[in-house]
């Protein structure tokens, strides 16, 4: 009976088992067998070369510029997407009456498609008839082009920014609403302020909700790809490039498998140790993982 | 003394509303925008980019949904294959393994677990060279199968982690008394099993049928045929081949939005639950 209900259980699994080996576990270490060898344009040969990949990776200007970006962006989401979420969601909490009009506004664009939103963007940026410089004008000033080398990553961050505020606002507003209201009620008697109910009452009641997110955005970095690929494409001159767009384009744009395999292996390896060092550093020794 | 108080009151309440509207703004805006010039010829956008079109026309659908090389009726039929198949996929592999592995305690159960939490931690960068070889190597090259079967792949791990969870807290009693009346496993999970777990299938399915829709790098990756590629691959090659033709991008981007907007419109709650769930996924 119990050998039966054994292979029926492994029977089930089989398909996912299969799926996952051939297109997760197996590539996974092909990547990173890749990223040891010199291997261009997908041909038969791939020639080892141990760790020059790596080697010439940290040579590498455009690396720099990239881990340099991401860092850029990891600051922009902590302070938007965390801080400016965390804001609008205690304001929200506030004006019981419309609190559904204003989630359902702010949480849409994390449906809309991040090619349609790099386009829209691109449009926005647009030096004859875009929105930018029509307010620009609107305001007495001069049009603009807008992207250059030193504008171009902050450009391309607004819209990956702007997009998933909605994202974090209605995980707020979920750990706000879970706050039992008895904490609320004995500190109004205690005739608390607004702005201290924030600081000493929610934000602290919802550590464990910040942690995660925290974590969650800062290693969600790694992974931004179509809105810098619509708006920049990592250009002008490499000077908004990602990781992830660096490798694509060196793949399979120029060919080289090799050294994007290597780029690919960095962004694992920075992934898991950028999520491990944070969940360390924000979990005081408490709960919840 | 109490009037300044109050004043001081009704200010903070006045800001706070500048607040949030003024973040709604910035989210409707850009979209309202894009809305008001699809309807307008691309020479009424660089004359006046903000006003209201003379007339309402759609001369710019009209011309995406037909043109040639780029048809948007003909990705909208891809998206609709590629991501309906890869929700179907997901649906079915991962409601098997998670009743395999919630329904079923063995000692193996919990390495499984492991597996799968270390599966979420791999980008989809990470194993995109390797499949893009494999995929080329397969019968399925430049059919929506490629594009399907990796998508299928990327979405199992976050997948079976909600459903295993979901089927572990549903009550035994029901599988046992259906067990003892000598009802098979398959039995089970479709008449049981599968009915009570229906809200996490529909949290699941919507949220891959999302991410799917909107997936531009493994169709553009997997897929290099034009015939078979979805509406976001479209998209992505649209201002390169529109030129200056403004309007006819504008359209494009109302076109590619529109069937998720509409799924937003009527089951908001589901959404907002599926993606949140989603948070997650690698």
């Amino acid at each position: 009976m119990k050998a039966k209900r054994q292979r029926t259980a492994i029977l089930f699994l089989l398909p996912a088992v299969v799926l996952l080996l051939c297109f997760m576990i197996y590539p996974l270490g092909k990547t990173i067998y890749y990223s040891f060898t010199a291997w261009y344009n997908f041909s038969a040969v791939q020639t080892f070369i141990g760790l020059d990949n790596y080697k010439d990776l940290i040579r590498d200007p455009v690396v720099r510029t990239a881990l340099r970006n991401t860092g850029i962006l990891m600051a922009g989401v902590l302070l938007f997407q965390i801080g400016f979420a965390l804001i609008l969601a205690i304001l929200v909490d506030g004006v019981r009456h419309c609190f559904k009009f204003f989630r359902t506004i702010y949480f849409f664009p994390i449906v809309i498609s991040a090619t349609a939103i790099g386009l829209m963007f691109t449009l926005i940026y647009k030096y004859e008839y875009g929105l930018l410089n029509y307010f620009i004008t609107l305001f007495g000033g001069e049009k603009q082009v807008w992207i250059n080398e030193k504008t171009s990553i902050y450009l391309a961050l607004i819209p990956v920014v702007w997009q998933y505020v909605g994202f974090y606002f209605v995980i707020f507003l979920t750990g706000i609403s879970n706050i039992s209201s008895d904490i609320y009620e004995s500190a109004m008697l205690d005739g608390i302020r607004p702005v201290q109910k924030a600081v000493y009452i929610t934000v602290p009641m919802l550590r464990s909700v910040l942690t995660s997110s925290i974590v969650l955005v800062v290693s969600g970095c790694f992974k931004v790809f179509d809105i810098i690929f619509m708006v920049t494409n990592g250009g002008p001159l490499d000077s908004s490039q990602l990781l992830s767009t660096y490798m694509y384009q060196k793949a399979f744009a120029r060919g080289n498998g090799g050294y994007a395999s290597s780029i690919a292996i960095v962004m694992i390896v920075l992934g898991v140790a950028v999520t491990s060092v944070l969940r360390k550093m924000l979990q005081g020794g408490d709960e919840d993982a | 003394m109490l009037e300044a108080e109050k004043g001081k009151e009704l200010a903070a309440r006045i800001l706070k509303y500048i607040i949030l509207i003024f973040w709604a703004l910035t989210t409707i805006i850009p979209l309202l925008w894009v809305l008001i010039n699809s309807f307008k010829t691309s020479e009424e956008i660089v004359k006046n980019g903000i006003a209201f079109p003379a007339t309402i026309q759609f001369t710019n659908y009209k011309t995406i949904m037909s043109y040639p090389d780029l048809s948007m009726s003909r990705a909208f039929l891809n998206s609709f294959i590629i991501s309906g198949s890869v929700v179907i996929g997901v649906v079915l592999i991962a409601g098997l393994a998670a009743f395999s592995l919630g329904r079923f305690r063995f000692k193996w159960t919990k390495y499984a677990d492991a597996v799968l939490i270390a599966c979420l931690l791999v980008p989809s960068f990470a194993t995109m060279i390797p499949n893009f070889v494999t995929i080329s190597k397969l019968p399925v090259r430049g059919t929506h199968a490629a594009a399907v079967i990796p998508q299928i792949a990327g979405n199992l791990c976050f997948s079976i982690t909600l459903l295993t969870g979901f089927m572990r807290s549903l009550p035994d009693e029901l599988d046992e008394a259906a067990i003892i009346d000598g009802a098979s496993p398959l039995y089970v999970l479709t008449h049981i099993t599968m009915p009570l777990s229906k809200p996490m299938f529909a949290t699941v399915g919507i949220m891959v049928f999302i991410w799917s829709y909107n997936d531009l790098l493994t169709s553009m990756v997997y897929l290099s045929q034009r015939s078979k590629q979805p509406v976001c691959v479209i998209l992505s090659m649209v201002s390169n081949m529109f030129g200056t033709d403004y309007g006819s991008m504008m359209a494009a981007i109302i076109v590619t939005i529109v069937p998720l907007l509409v799924l937003y419109v009527i089951s908001q709650e589901q959404v907002i639950k599926g993606l949140t769930a989603g948070a997650v996924k690698g």
